[in-house]
């Protein structure tokens, strides 16, 4: 701490003193003891550097030109002059804001600054990482019966996706033959979970724009569907049930009358969101041409899930590189024209009635049998079989100490969750422990449209962008 | 000049136990959710587990208008000082509820990403464990808050506590008391 | 260039790999984009420090650090991977921004965590990490940061 005390007989500071009056100091009044401390400890404000949105001179021209997408709209073999893009210098009129990391509206810890010109924005960078987990490489420290539970925080509105398509790339790599009950009952509990992720982004998205009823409405349906899975895995959320091999436990009995109220009570209600909503002119005012986006740009910029389907391309991994037993149901991809928000918005309600198409013909098609494979090098045997081989027995120790090892090697397994395409990529060096684990975020890469989809939109449309992007941020950081 | 300024006697004990009162019954709290907690959380704020019987359920996005910061989900480096700057502008009376695992001890992650429990960086008056914690839990969370606040002294502080050799005086300044409370079933 | 065949339950899914050295990189993926693999589905790198001995096709040279990326074609429904060996003393590769945009926040996570730079990204700051951070966290001869937990000491997958 250092303190300036500074009598009345100073006229001003001496010529040298650069501590005392730096560039934000206020004007001392004359005759008046003046007392500066400094308190280096504390912390005036959280600053990430270069992660930062910066005044634009400061900005190198080729980063300005992610404000317009120019690399996307141009013809092959054109070449992009970067001194092209510095066109709208009028620094005095621009003004950088930020959102977050910590708002009530940004869907968890994302953090948003925008230049605004006035209402309008020009430029946005997420800041993100403000929930970065260091799950990759945790999974490296956890062996393959574990992953799940590490696996499924990372989503957390749809947990069940991110151990599907962990439990698929390990069974591809395994090469075991999964029993078909175990197939469909992940495609009902799949399904079970994009039907409550999207109740979930319905009402978050409703209390987004305003509308709280929205909210109540969309978390009391979905507590149905977290009742029944609690009911079979014993968790509301975070279940570490899918697991490679099958699912960890048998569906309850009396499943089918649970999923069938769950779809009969969730389809009426969706009309009722219609009359709330979907018809409604404030809605419609607020979300119709807002926050487009263009076929050419969601591909370029790697968009997929609602985002994409919303630019009018029917691209659906469910219907185009079917995954479990998606071949054998019938459900309609939804499929957007305008690229805007009420398309996004249409999108996940209609998938929210094709699920429910795709419950009731799982609780049709379900096959009895065994829920995991028999292999028991790679799921425990019955807890009553230990008491009576002594094989079970060295199986279940291995398992659930050492882990099962997985044969050398690398995939890619990618599922359609609802925010898009949720990838995992492997590696394996023959050990009871994944060597690298990377899973593709949706979310992550969805978030890359957010600076195109606000150009020139208003400050007060933000929040109903991001809200329609779907972000989660335990994807977007991991 | 305020509540604590005045003698404890006969007639302050009426006035403070109106007080008292009047603060558990009407916690605000902060929005402070960060992860899947966050998401029980806002269940606890929707329909099924109403906590709007509490007077809880106005979240206030402004930290100075809260009394209440639910740390709901795990704290990352990067969010650690935002968090005690959030913290830090909220104003007296003001609790704190660590919500899960990761925000009581760092949870299933102990690694390099993540703080090791939120109270290295606020003092935390109720831990409420689980992965998340059912609604229920946190309720019970909030229950215990409520407790706490109803026998917890407002106007005779304890003085404070002479440090113990080895910490400094730019530690955070508040000791948490541990409150061990039954409510009735 | 190597495919392999990945039973998955429904049917058989054939991956194929491809191995440019560095100097063909972009060209290859230029090639694919020519080709119809429209969009870049994901870009990861691997630390293959404590694995050497993995796996590799006939004329790849073995290096420390691998880029991977992973592209997709709608129309075709196919994907392909282009995995890419980086050397240790010189851990840079070109960017694709130019061709695929939607690297960029991928691209960004490769630098932060393992340290990859990519010439000719547009903006290669660090954003999962803080700014001040020092170290590429998921590179093999980073720990994990474990804090010693009372009575956790029992040896096992952790």
């Amino acid at each position: 701490m250092s303190t300036d005390v500074r009598d009345d007989q100073g006229a001003g500071p001496p010529a040298g003193t650069g501590a005392a009056t730096g560039p934000g100091a206020a004007p001392v009044p004359e005759g008046v003891a003046v007392r500066r401390v400094e308190r280096p400890g504390l912390v005036a404000e959280t600053s990430e550097g270069a992660q930062e949105l910066s005044e634009r001179e400061r900005t190198a021209d080729v980063e300005l030109g992610l404000e317009v997408g120019s690399v996307l709209r141009l013809p092959e073999g054109a070449v992009v002059d970067p001194s092209d893009m510095n066109v709208e210098r009028r620094d005095d009129e621009t003004m950088i804001i930020n959102m977050g990391p910590q708002h009530p509206s940004t869907h968890g810890v994302l953090r948003l600054m925008l230049e605004l010109q006035g209402e309008t924005v020009l430029r946005t960078k997420p800041v993100i990482g403000y929930l970065h987990t260091g799950m990759e490489k945790t999974a490296e420290e956890l062996s393959y019966v574990q992953g799940a539970t590490n696996v499924t925080r990372m989503d957390y509105l749809s947990p069940l996706f991110n151990e599907l398509v962990y439990s698929l790339a390990v069974e591809a790599l395994l090469e075991v033959e999964l029993p078909p009950r175990a197939v469909w009952a992940r495609m009902l509990l799949s399904e079970l979970n994009r039907l409550s992720s999207h109740l979930m982004w319905m009402a978050t998205n409703g209390m987004d724009l305003g509308s709280t009823s929205m909210m109540i409405y969309g978390f009391r349906e979905r507590e149905m569907v977290l009742a029944f899975f609690e009911k079979t895995t014993g968790l509301r959320m975070n279940h570490n049930f899918i697991r490679p091999g099958g699912i960890a436990a048998d569906l309850p009995d009396g499943w089918e009358d649970d999923v069938t109220v769950i779809c009969d009570t969730v389809e009426t209600r969706t009309y009722e969101y219609d009359e709330l909503l979907t018809g409604q002119p404030i809605f419609r005012e607020r979300v119709e041409g807002v926050g487009t986006l263009t076929a050419e740009e969601a591909l370029a910029l790697s968009a997929t899930g609602p985002l994409l389907r919303s630019t009018g391309i029917p691209w659906d991994m469910r219907r185009t590189m079917p995954y479990l037993a998606y071949d054998q149901v019938d459900f309609d991809v939804i499929v957007g024209t305008y690229g805007d928000n009420f398309d996004r918005y249409a999108i996940r309600l209609s998938e929210i009635r094709e699920s429910i198409k795709i419950l009731r013909q799982v609780i049709e098609k379900m096959p009895p049998g065994d829920y995991r494979t028999s292999d028991r090098k790679v799921t425990p045997p019955p807890r009553a079989r230990i008491d009576e081989s002594m094989e079970a027995l060295i199986h279940h120790f291995k398992i659930f100490t050492e882990g099962f090892e997985v044969p050398e090697g690398e995939v890619y397994v990618a599922v359609e969750s609802p925010r898009g395409e949720l990838g995992c990529y492997l590696v394996s060096d023959g050990g009871p422990r994944p060597y690298r684990l990377h899973i593709r975020a949706p979310s992550f890469v969805n978030l890359q449209t957010l600076p195109v989809l606000l150009r020139g939109g208003l400050v007060a449309d933000a929040v109903a962008v991001i809200s329609s992007v779907d972000p989660v941020m335990g994807d977007v950081d991991r | 000049m305020g509540l604590e300024d005045l003698q404890h006697n006969f007639l302050t004990g009426q006035l403070e136990e109106l007080v008292k009162w009047a603060r558990r019954n009407s916690v605000w709290p902060a929005t402070f959710g960060l992860a899947c907690c966050a998401i029980e959380m806002m269940s606890v704020g929707a329909a099924d587990f109403d906590i709007s019987r509490l007077g809880m359920e106005v979240f206030r996005a402004s930290p100075r208008q809260a009394d209440l910061m639910i740390v709901a989900g795990r704290v990352s480096q990067k969010m650690a000082p935002v968090l005690r700057q959030v913290y830090d502008q909220m104003m007296e009376p003001k609790w704190v509820i660590s919500m899960g695992v990761c925000a009581s001890t760092g949870g299933m992650f102990n690694n390099y990403a993540i703080v090791q429990g939120v109270d290295q960086i606020v003092p935390v008056d109720v831990y409420a464990p689980g992965c998340p914690p059912s609604p229920e839990t946190l309720l019970h969370a909030i229950l215990t808050l409520h407790e706490k606040i109803a026998t917890g002294a407002i106007t005779r502080r304890p003085p404070a506590e002479p440090l113990p050799p080895g910490r400094d005086d730019r530690w955070t300044p508040e000791v948490p008391d541990a409150v061990r409370v039954s409510t009735p079933r | 260039m190597t495919t392999t065949e990945v039973p998955k339950s429904g049917g058989t899914q054939v991956e194929e790999v491809a191995f440019p050295g560095r100097d063909r990189y972009l060209e290859v993926v230029a090639d694919y984009r020519g080709s119809g693999f429209e969009t870049c589905s994901d870009l990861c790198a691997v630390d293959y420090l404590r694995h050497p001995g993995r796996r590799l096709p006939e004329g790849v040279a073995p290096e420390r650090f691998e880029v991977v990326v992973n592209l997709l074609s709608l129309s075709r429904r196919q994907r392909v991977r282009v995995r890419v060996q980086v050397p240790e003393h010189d851990p840079a590769v070109p960017t694709l921004f130019p061709l695929y945009p939607g690297v960029e926040a991928m691209e960004r996570e490769a630098y932060d965590l393992m340290g990859i730079s990519f010439e000719g990204h547009p903006d290669l700051t660090r954003i999962l990490m803080p700014e001040d951070w020092e170290g590429h966290p998921l590179r093999k001869d980073y720990g994990v940061g474990r804090v010693p937990v009372q009575f956790k000491e029992a040896p096992g997958p952790r």
